[in-house]
């Protein structure tokens, strides 16, 4: 009780104290790489220059944050009414069915900035949708939104390859993925903004979908901190016997917080989808859906919070790829071991070094 | 006070001096306490004895000065030590687990084995002999959820003494008593005294520091202002000590001009989720300008008639109406648009979010309303503003909108709470246990604010489990025993009589 109330300045909390934790993630994952036989300086070097040493590493590493903030915004928004939305994976892949079914129905006839507003639409539609039952479930019924969520991952992912191998399926093509969408369904590359740096994009897929997120995230912000509903959504994550004593109704919030935060998910898939594969296909999600807890996690569920923690995954996302790729000892099963590493710090253990800190901050506050 | 010869004081403080960041919590505080005596320390909420204690429990450590137990300086790093050393703590929120037995929880923690068979059978015989020595009688193998609340705090002083602790510090012990509970707990204090052991007293009542104390200490922001020699003061003058002004220790009113009908209950039931029925059959009504006070031992069903009425809780049959108007389909926040405002009994877990900045809190309820912002937005501007000038008009320290909730002291809280609900000026308020933890200072501040909602001819419904405080603020008061409503006396009537009732034994 003692040190866990004590206020510290926020550019300790929220500046000094990642920081020390991530370089504690990576202390230990250095010290893994070195077990192995490996120079764990070279590996930092490879990993740094594989997600940002070029443009086309800083195009993949861009891309996989974008997938990122989505998904972080969908764990967070849930997170500040008080629910651990697990399933973000699975609404992000059901998102992708809306993105693809506007890409499919528009890019025939009309071009990419006209189908851009329906694919958005669409994919949080769906993916709304598919966080709405879990989240009746849990208003009106009491049904653990955790364990309903789970399940809904397993039955979203059972629903789209069945659709993919019996519905979207090209005739005569044997990948469980519909056709390639045409230039009016896919979203463009941002080769441009990097241009701006002097950067080359080459093959990395950074799209325009960056910037929905980029947007996204200011709503989010917007909602949570500046709209009644937010109020009401961080009365109940807070403190749902003061929600109650409010007024706050709470299968309201519940349905609709969820309904936002799956809405969100499913807009990961105008990145992958619309932005990168231009076409839907089996397994797209590829985990965003998880990392996105731990970038929420990471990032105290503050927008500004989560581009900074979807930017580190996105690294060791893309610079681990290059990392297994430069040596191949580093497997890619060691990657996942460091990214475990560093939730492991950043997230689970983020109250571990605050007594110390706050015990050296009042030495230093009191002289 | 002892005449013990040996003339080195149970507990010394020299210097004590704790910041918290800018706050300075405790001022180069000084306290001898007397070995065998019973030392009452009072102050305002914020004052610093909470601080001071834990310093000597050892849940913080001094920045500077030294603690002297029995004659030796010590240093206490944690509780461990105090207990090591002598000191023992009984909480104002009881520490025990409600289903154990009183004996698994007394040796909770010391067991001394991983068998416990033996070893509480030692445990027997010892709290035995204790309760014999202090007459602190209660059934050590009843399950202590069971126990009424007196009880349950001598299992804690059973508890502090099995430990092994000479010094004692009880903390505002007799929040959750009744009359008579508090009386058997002064009774087991003074026999705590005459065998030889030290108390210290942490209260802010004043007639209880009169009542069984030897020594009295005042602190007021962070310092030790005073001590006395308890028979050489007076009320009035501790009372100044604290708050640093004369205080008026009786609310004045005048007459009570009842009006029309505000709040009426008809034949109220309600449950608990085990279906037991908490309020059983009840019905009054509150009228314009009267203060209706609802007198009764805690968990008698007060606290479940007051969440009926806020629509907190869902009655099982029965009627509530405001201002006439039926509300058994209107949630909190319909029954506030009638002109309904809750100073809540739990300010912690109801009345405020205490992670929010203290301006969020300002409009918790009323945040739909269209002056907080147009729209689905919140006007941050105006609600700042707002919560600027009901921090000036409430005297709120500090006065900060941005400040964390939880780091304002208790007293402020309830403010906090007392400013968001009057200042709307509610035709009906309903207030729970509006001074529970607050300082006298802001007792008298609270109590004239309710005085004014009835002379401003609105109706107030006050549920308290300080009989002084109902005595002293109702015009009508209404005895709860069991759920149901046992009686109804005036203002004049009798604390005996009154405790009677509570007790369920006269109506």
């Amino acid at each position: 009780m003692t040190t866990a109330s004590v206020p510290l300045p926020n550019w300790i909390s929220y500046g000094l104290i990642p920081l020390l934790n991530l370089l504690l993630a990576f202390f230990f994952s250095g010290l893994v790489v070195w077990w192995i036989g490996e120079s764990p300086l070279e590996a930092l070097k490879f990993l740094i220059q594989g997600s940002l040493g070029r443009g086309d590493a800083i195009g993949f590493t861009l891309f996989y944050t974008t997938s990122f903030i989505f998904t972080g915004l969908s764990v967070a928004v849930a997170f500040h009414a008080g629910l651990f939305n697990i399933g973000s994976e699975g609404q992000a892949y059901v998102g992708g069915l809306g993105a693809a079914l506007a890409a499919l129905a528009l890019d025939h006839y009309v071009p990419w900035y006209v189908t851009m507003p329906f694919a958005i639409t669409a994919a949080a539609i769906f993916g709304a949708a598919w966080a709405f039952i879990p989240a009746w479930l849990q208003a009106k019924r009491g049904s653990h939104i955790v364990i309903t969520t789970i399940m809904f991952n397993f039955i979203g992912a059972a629903l789209m390859v069945y659709l993919l191998v019996n519905v979207f399926i090209v005739p005569g093509k044997m990948a469980p993925e519909t056709r390639t969408f045409l230039e009016g369904g896919q979203l463009p590359k941002l080769d441009w903004l990097m241009a701006l740096f002097g950067l080359k994009l080459g093959p990395a897929p950074f799209n325009v979908s960056f910037l929905i997120a980029l947007v996204m995230c200011y709503l989010v912000w917007l909602l949570i901190w500046r709209t009644k509903f937010g109020y009401e959504m961080r009365t109940l994550g807070i403190s749902p016997s003061a929600a109650i004593y409010a007024g706050v109704p709470y299968a309201r919030i519940v349905i609709i917080a969820m309904l936002i935060s799956g809405g969100l998910a499913g807009m990961m898939a105008l990145n992958a989808v619309n932005g990168a594969a231009a076409r839907l296909q089996v397994e797209f999600v590829a985990g965003a859906g998880f990392v996105g807890i731990a970038v929420s996690l990471m990032g105290r569920s503050h927008p500004v919070g989560i581009i900074l923690a979807a930017l580190l995954f996105g690294i060791l996302y893309q610079g681990g790829a290059d990392l297994s790729f430069e040596m191949p000892t580093i497997t890619r099963d060691m990657i996942v071991v460091i990214q475990g590493l560093v939730i492991l710090f950043a997230g689970a253990l983020e109250y571990m070094l605050r007594p110390a800190v706050v015990r050296i901050y009042q030495q230093f506050a009191k002289g | 006070m002892s005449l013990d010869p040996s003339p080195a004081p149970a507990i010394e403080l020299v210097g004590i001096d704790k910041k918290f960041g800018p706050v300075h919590a405790n001022k180069n505080i000084n306290l001898t306490v007397a070995r065998g005596s019973i030392h009452g320390i009072i102050g305002e909420n914020g004052a610093g004895k909470s601080t001071l204690m834990s310093i000597i429990y050892g849940f913080y450590q001094a920045d500077q000065g030294q603690i002297r137990i029995n004659g030796k300086p010590i240093v206490i790093r944690d509780s461990q030590t105090a207990i090591s050393s002598g000191i023992g703590m009984v909480h104002q929120h009881f520490m025990l687990v409600e289903n154990f037995t009183v004996l698994e929880n007394v040796v909770l923690g010391v067991e001394g084995g991983a068998l416990l068979g033996r070893d509480a059978a030692r445990a027997r015989e010892e709290l035995k002999r204790l309760q014999k020595d202090y007459g602190l009688e209660v059934d050590l193998d009843a399950i202590v959820e069971e126990l009424p609340v007196g009880a349950q705090q001598r299992v804690e002083i059973l508890k502090a003494l099995y430990r092994g602790a000479d010094i004692l510090i009880l903390d505002e012990p007799t929040g959750v008593l009744t009359p008579a509970e508090a009386d058997h707990l002064f009774n087991v204090l003074r026999v705590l005294r005459e065998q030889g052991k030290t108390i210290l007293l942490i209260t802010h009542k004043l007639r209880e520091i009169m009542a069984i104390t030897d020594t009295v200490s005042v602190m007021r922001r962070g310092e030790m202002v005073a001590t006395r020699a308890t028979a050489e003061t007076t009320v009035e003058e501790l009372a100044e000590l604290m708050v640093g002004r004369r205080v008026l220790l009786h609310v004045e009113k005048g007459e009570a001009k009842p009006g029309p009908v505000l709040l009426s209950v008809k034949n109220l039931t309600v449950k608990d989720s085990r279906g037991l029925k908490m309020v059983d059959n009840v019905s009054f009504d509150v009228r314009a300008g009267e203060i209706v006070g609802i007198a009764g031992v805690a968990g008698n069903g007060q606290s479940e008639l007051l969440e009926a009425i806020a629509g907190i809780r869902k009655p099982s049959s029965g009627e509530i109406l405001i201002d006439g108007q039926p509300v058994a389909e209107l949630d909190a926040a319909r029954r506030r648009e009638l002109g309904l405002a809750h100073i809540p009994e739990d300010r912690h877990h109801m009345g405020l979010v205490l992670k929010f900045e203290e301006y969020e809190n300002s409009i918790l309820g009323y945040h739909r309303d269209q002056r907080y912002g147009r729209g689905a937005f919140l006007d941050l501007e105006a609600i700042r503003k707002d919560a600027e000038d009901k921090i000036a008009k409430y005297d709120i320290r500090p006065p900060n909108p941005r400040l964390k909730t939880a780091n304002f002291s208790g007293g402020n809280q309830q403010k906090i709470v007392v400013a968001r609900e009057i200042e709307r000026d509610p035709k009906l308020l309903i207030v729970g246990q509006p001074t529970r933890g607050v300082d006298v200072g802001a007792i008298e501040f609270i109590h004239r604010r309710i005085i004014e909602r009835r002379d401003a001819g609105k109706a107030v419904l006050l549920v308290s489990v300080e009989l002084d405080e109902i005595r002293s603020l109702s015009d009508r008061i209404l005895v709860m025993f069991a759920g149901k409503i046992v009686g109804e006396k005036t203002s004049e009537a009798g604390e005996q009589t009154l405790g009677l009732m509570m007790a369920g034994i006269a109506a």
